[in-house]
């Protein structure tokens, strides 16, 4: 239903926002514990950002909108609809890669089908342990499909993600985390949940913090 | 300095005789310019959807191919723009992720090409040239002196349409 987004956006106070902020909090510690375990390095979290804006002000979250960034959408299926995308710069990217791997990479020079694969196994993981958290808070199921890798315009990237996971009214919800590695191993990342509009709904209801009355 | 008019999503502007009119990072929206080279009166619009949906209060006309080329039309004759000279140039309407096993159930890119094709054929503008679809994003520049559109993106050599 176009509209219906809005409408239940417009429902939205601080009260929703910290009852969103607190869970995704959680889910982030999970990620970033799972993250850190895979790689072998300290990654952080940081607190997630969860802001009601402008649909117009989506493309530019990140910062300029043509800057090159990797991007995984994870789609989510089950109680909760929608999914998650995850993003790095190049730079970042290559870094993580290089962990995984064990050898210098330069995805601007070569995106290979073993960098996407890696790429989007990291994603699939912090995608995994952060609806785990959501998952048994909620006491819902909650299933990631296949990713989808794009490596390209940061506005293009952001502003298609959030139309095809139906944010598609005058405004949008972004739930935004930042994905920090070792200060040395300069990695920075940022991890967006994108619910559906029936399913922000319905998380809203499971926190006990309902747009409905 | 050349004067730069920036367009973002869900938006529409104007302009004359010089200048360039850009918007950045085009995904699945699509990027209408619409051209009178006589007045060198030119305009651009990031339509991010292809219908006005009906009943909807105190949406963005610019968000939807139609009421967005209606608008922009209305605004490029009072800029002084010949309406019967109107050119247009598209670019955008891609699919950026590749879900290999989702159905294609909803390919907004497609459908804003679409939509936007319909509206200029049933309005008799010509569509003079496009750069559409496939699985990139674009940055897209009116250059109002010429009614060259150039496209840019990351991973192709720029392209003038």
């Amino acid at each position: 239903m176009i509209g219906d987004i809005d409408d239940k956006l417009a429902k939205i106070g601080p009260i929703q926002l910290d009852a969103l902020k607190e869970v995704a909090s959680i889910g982030a510690g999970n990620a970033a514990t799972s993250l850190s375990e895979i790689l072998d390095k300290k990654i952080r979290m940081k607190v997630p950002q969860v802001n009601v804006l402008p649909i117009h002000q989506v493309p530019e979250i990140m910062g300029g909108a043509e800057d090159l960034i990797v991007a995984v959408l994870v789609r989510t299926k089950g109680d909760i609809g929608g999914g998650v995308l995850f993003t790095l710069d190049t730079q970042s990217a290559n870094q993580l890669l290089e962990l995984l791997i064990g050898e210098k990479i330069d995805i601007e020079k070569k995106m290979g089908e073993i960098e996407e694969s890696a790429l989007k196994e990291i994603a699939n993981i912090l995608t995994g342990s952060n609806l785990n958290s959501f998952s048994q808070i909620l006491d819902i199921s909650i299933m990631p499909d296949v990713p989808a890798l794009a490596y390209d315009m940061a506005g293009a990237i952001l502003q298609v993600a959030f139309m095809e996971l139906g944010h598609i009214g005058d405004y949008a919800l972004v739930i935004e985390t930042e994905v920090l590695g070792d200060v040395a191993e300069e990695i920075s990342g940022q991890f967006f949940l994108i619910p559906d509009s029936e399913s922000l709904e319905f998380m809203l209801d499971g926190l006990g913090v309902s747009i409905n009355g | 300095m050349v004067n730069k008019i920036r367009v973002r999503m869900a938006d529409l502007k104007v302009g004359r005789d010089d200048g360039i009119i850009i918007t950045s990072g085009l995904g699945s929206c699509v990027g209408l310019t619409l051209y009178d080279s006589n007045s060198k009166v030119g305009g651009m619009a990031h339509i991010m959807l292809p219908e006005f949906p009906v009943g909807k209060k105190n949406a963005k006309l610019a968000k939807y191919a139609d009421t967005a080329i209606e608008t922009l039309i209305k605004k490029l004759r009072d800029k002084g723009a010949n309406t019967k000279n109107l050119e247009a140039k598209m670019a955008g309407g891609a699919q950026m992720f590749n879900f290999s096993n989702i159905d294609n159930r909803i390919r907004i890119g497609d459908r804003n090409i679409e939509a936007t094709k319909e509206i200029l054929k049933s309005l008799k503008i010509p569509l003079i040239n496009s750069e559409v679809g496939k699985n990139y994003g674009r940055t897209m520049e009116l250059h109002l002196n010429s009614g060259d559109v150039l496209i840019k993106t990351v991973k192709y050599d720029d392209i003038v349409i």
